[in-house]
């Protein structure tokens, strides 16, 4: 693993945006995620690893309530944004996941044209009162997701229409273009080559300025090159959670040692 | 005899399967790699050329009997009654036929009688012939499959060929068969439109519509052929049916693909997919008897003269009846789109009425627009509803609650009347034609649609 950044990592002085305290998942009968605590600093990206199935994304999922759309999930325990419930009844999901967007694993561009993909959130949000501030919004969207230069000629052809790589940009501008305060990745560059993948980590880097970004990911060097904090998942588990560089050159836990040099998973 | 010698064929057919097959394993003996095929590819080419030839023989064997008696009995027609009518001369070979297989025949004379006599020693030349061909041709194939047996011989690639040229044949008789029907509809519909002088125009667009009154030996009098009536009938009910079918369908379809919870929706949709099989003669007779006395009584009660047969009640049945047709379609269409697009849009904090009214139905909008013209072109052809519940009489009005006939209803009439076959046949074919190329240009149309849509996803 020479390629491993470990160095110089600036991590800000940082306050607490997600704060995940006790949490259990349930998927009917089957206990997914076991006592979970974690704390998910602003302006950081925390990368989630673990062997599949160890409840990642599950827990991903949790924090924009993205698990609600399935019927037999239940979730326990409190997750709080900026100090407050999101599994208070008061909370709506749709205002939450405004402000918790998310990229999926595979490109899921709509069926419509680029402009209309990334117009679609601000637009439901009515974030742009007319045209010209939409088309503001779509570019500075595009120019943050780097897709820009590549579709700028192209604004009205169908984002499907896109290459792996760009779809996946793209979807990351779709969700950029709604300001959200967090961003959640699940596995973003498990579908895209490594030239694709080179330029969403790039991105990846370039969104901490702004955002808190969550990333789950199979790829060990891909965790170790764009996070700060890491978190390490086993069978439901949260085995360790701390600074990037800690976890993979000094992990504490014995489980974590055998995952990070291939011995399990 | 004949389901006799089929059956011998088939038994032939297994023998020859099992002894190739046996053949073949002794062949390999220890060493079955060494073989080109496996064993059962031998047994199975002989099974399929056994009974291919088998029942090759059989059906041009009785093809060619059945077309040497008959020619040769019409000949002897033609020699003693020169001035017999086609039609005289095959009530007599029919006849004949009868007499000679002791059936009850329309008449009895010495010609009959002859000519029967003549068929019953042709039939029994033509058992033999037929036996001894078929037994013959079997043999040999039995004996050629089991000759070719050996290490090299590609069994499974000549049993898949054969395989496939019976396939083909099914294809063709099943092409042929449309092609047939058809062409049938157009010769009828020109010779039809020959009798009223080609005035396309008058059936088309004239307004009065009797054809048979007043006919004489096949006359049409192309004054009287105009189908606007059934035309705006058939149109009318069609989109009452439409009105009633597209909204209950396709919100019936989004609730249960998006909102229904599953013990609902494992619920619902058989009931749904129930009503498309109910018989239409069912829903023909529930409109007339049921629907039509309410809608009449509801009518009164507010001052509207409503007819006891009516389109409004003849379309709103119909209507009930595509429903499933629109909503089964619509619900696959709207699961097929996939569960990425609706998480990507609840992702990006879209509501549930956004994410279904900005995302799924958008991408499955082509999908919905071919299922709502499949369950057009079912009201178009559809008859029993309208048969009971419309009414006969070729009336134009724009008055849903008047009673109006359909294409389907007139077509019913005409051919089920008593004008003889040859006079109705004109008009009823032609209709159908008409009928034919309207469902036919919506199934293009149709298929076209979703073809499209399937680009996207695959």
């Amino acid at each position: 693993m020479d390629d491993l950044r470990l160095v110089e990592r600036d991590v800000d002085a940082n306050n607490v945006k997600i704060s995940a305290q006790k949490v259990q998942v349930y998927y009917g009968s089957n206990h997914a995620i076991k006592d979970v605590d974690v704390d998910i600093e602003d302006k950081t990206v925390t990368a989630f690893i673990g062997p599949s199935g160890c409840g990642k994304s599950t827990f991903l999922r949790c924090l924009n309530r993205m698990n609600d759309t399935i019927d037999v999930c239940r979730v326990e325990g409190t997750i709080n944004l900026d100090g407050e419930d999101i599994y208070d009844e008061r909370v709506d999901p749709v205002q939450l996941r405004a402000k918790v967007g998310m990229v999926f694993q595979k490109p899921n561009p709509f069926p419509k044209s680029i402009y209309d993909n990334v117009a679609y959130g601000p637009r439901i949000h009515g974030l742009a009162s007319n045209k010209a501030d939409l088309d503001v919004i779509v570019e500075k969207s595009l120019r943050r997701g780097a897709i820009w230069d590549e579709v700028k000629d192209r604004l009205d052809a169908p984002g499907t229409g896109l290459s792996g790589g760009q779809q996946q940009r793209l979807c990351i501008a779709r969700a950029v273009a709604t300001e959200p305060e967090v961003l959640l990745m699940d596995e973003p560059c498990s579908a895209l080559d490594p030239i694709a993948t080179a330029q969403v980590e790039e991105l990846i880097d370039e969104l901490r300025q702004r955002y808190s970004v969550v990333i789950v990911t199979h790829s060990m060097q891909q965790a170790a090159r764009v996070s700060q904090k890491t978190a390490f998942f086993h069978l439901g588990n949260l085995v360790e959670f701390g600074e990037t560089g800690q976890i993979f050159t000094n992990p504490e836990d014995p489980r974590t040692e055998s995952y990070i040099t291939g011995r399990i998973g | 005899m004949t389901s006799i010698l089929a059956a011998l064929v088939f038994v032939a057919g297994f023998a020859a399967y099992f002894v190739g097959r046996q053949r073949a394993t002794a062949l390999a003996g220890a060493n079955p790699a060494e073989m080109h095929s496996r064993p059962s590819y031998h047994g199975f080419f002989g099974f399929l050329i056994v009974v291919i030839c088998g029942f090759g023989a059989l059906i041009l064997v009785n093809l060619v009997s059945s077309y040497q008696m008959n020619s040769a009995m019409m000949s002897t027609i033609a020699e003693r009654l020169p001035s017999s009518s086609n039609i005289e001369r095959q009530l007599i070979v029919s006849d004949a036929r009868a007499l000679a297989v002791g059936a009850v025949a329309s008449a009895s004379d010495d010609l009959r009688q002859e000519l029967a006599a003549s068929f019953a020693r042709m039939a029994n030349i033509w058992a033999w012939v037929r036996v001894l061909g078929v037994l013959g041709l079997v043999a040999m194939a039995f004996l050629y499959a089991q000759n070719k047996v050996s290490l090299t011989w590609r069994a499974r690639n000549q049993s898949e060929f054969l395989v496939q040229i019976v396939l083909g044949v099914m294809a063709t008789i099943a092409v042929l068969t449309t092609v047939g029907i058809v062409l049938s509809l157009i010769f009828e519909t020109l010779s039809f439109f020959s009798k009223i002088d080609w005035r396309i125009d008058k059936f088309l667009f004239g307004t009065t519509w009797s054809p048979l009154s007043g006919v004489h030996s096949g006359e049409m009098d192309a004054d009287k052929v105009g189908a606007i009536p059934l035309f705006a009938g058939t149109l009318m009910i069609t989109m009452i049916a439409m009105v009633v079918a597209v909204p209950i369908g396709l919100f019936a379809a989004i609730y249960l693909s998006d909102f229904a919870s599953p013990r609902f929706r494992a619920i619902a949709k058989p009931m749904l997919e129930i009503l498309a099989g109910i018989p239409t003669v069912v829903y023909g007779f529930f409109a007339a008897i049921t629907v039509a006395p309410l809608f009449r009584g509801a009518g009164d009660s507010i001052g509207i003269p409503i007819a006891s047969e009516s389109a409004l009640v003849a379309g709103m049945v119909m209507g009930i009846m595509i429903i499933p047709f629109i909503s089964s379609l619509s619900d696959d269409v709207i699961n097929a789109v996939p569960q990425a697009l609706r998480d990507g849009s609840y992702g990006l904090g879209a509501t549930r009425a956004e994410t279904i009214t900005k995302v799924v139905l958008p991408a499955a909008l082509p999908g919905i627009v071919s299922a709502a013209l499949l369950g057009f072109s079912r009201a178009v052809g559809e008859t029993m509803i309208v048969v009971m519940a419309a009414g006969q009489g070729a009336n134009l009005t724009a008055n849903p609650f008047e009673a109006v006939t359909t294409v389907t209803v007139q077509i019913v009439m005409l051919i089920t009347g008593d004008t003889e076959a040859e006079t109705a046949a004109g008009p009823a074919f032609t209709l159908g034609f008409t009928l034919f190329c309207v469902t036919l240009l919506m199934n293009v149309a149709a298929q076209r649609i979703v073809a499209r849509y399937r680009e996207m996803y695959d």
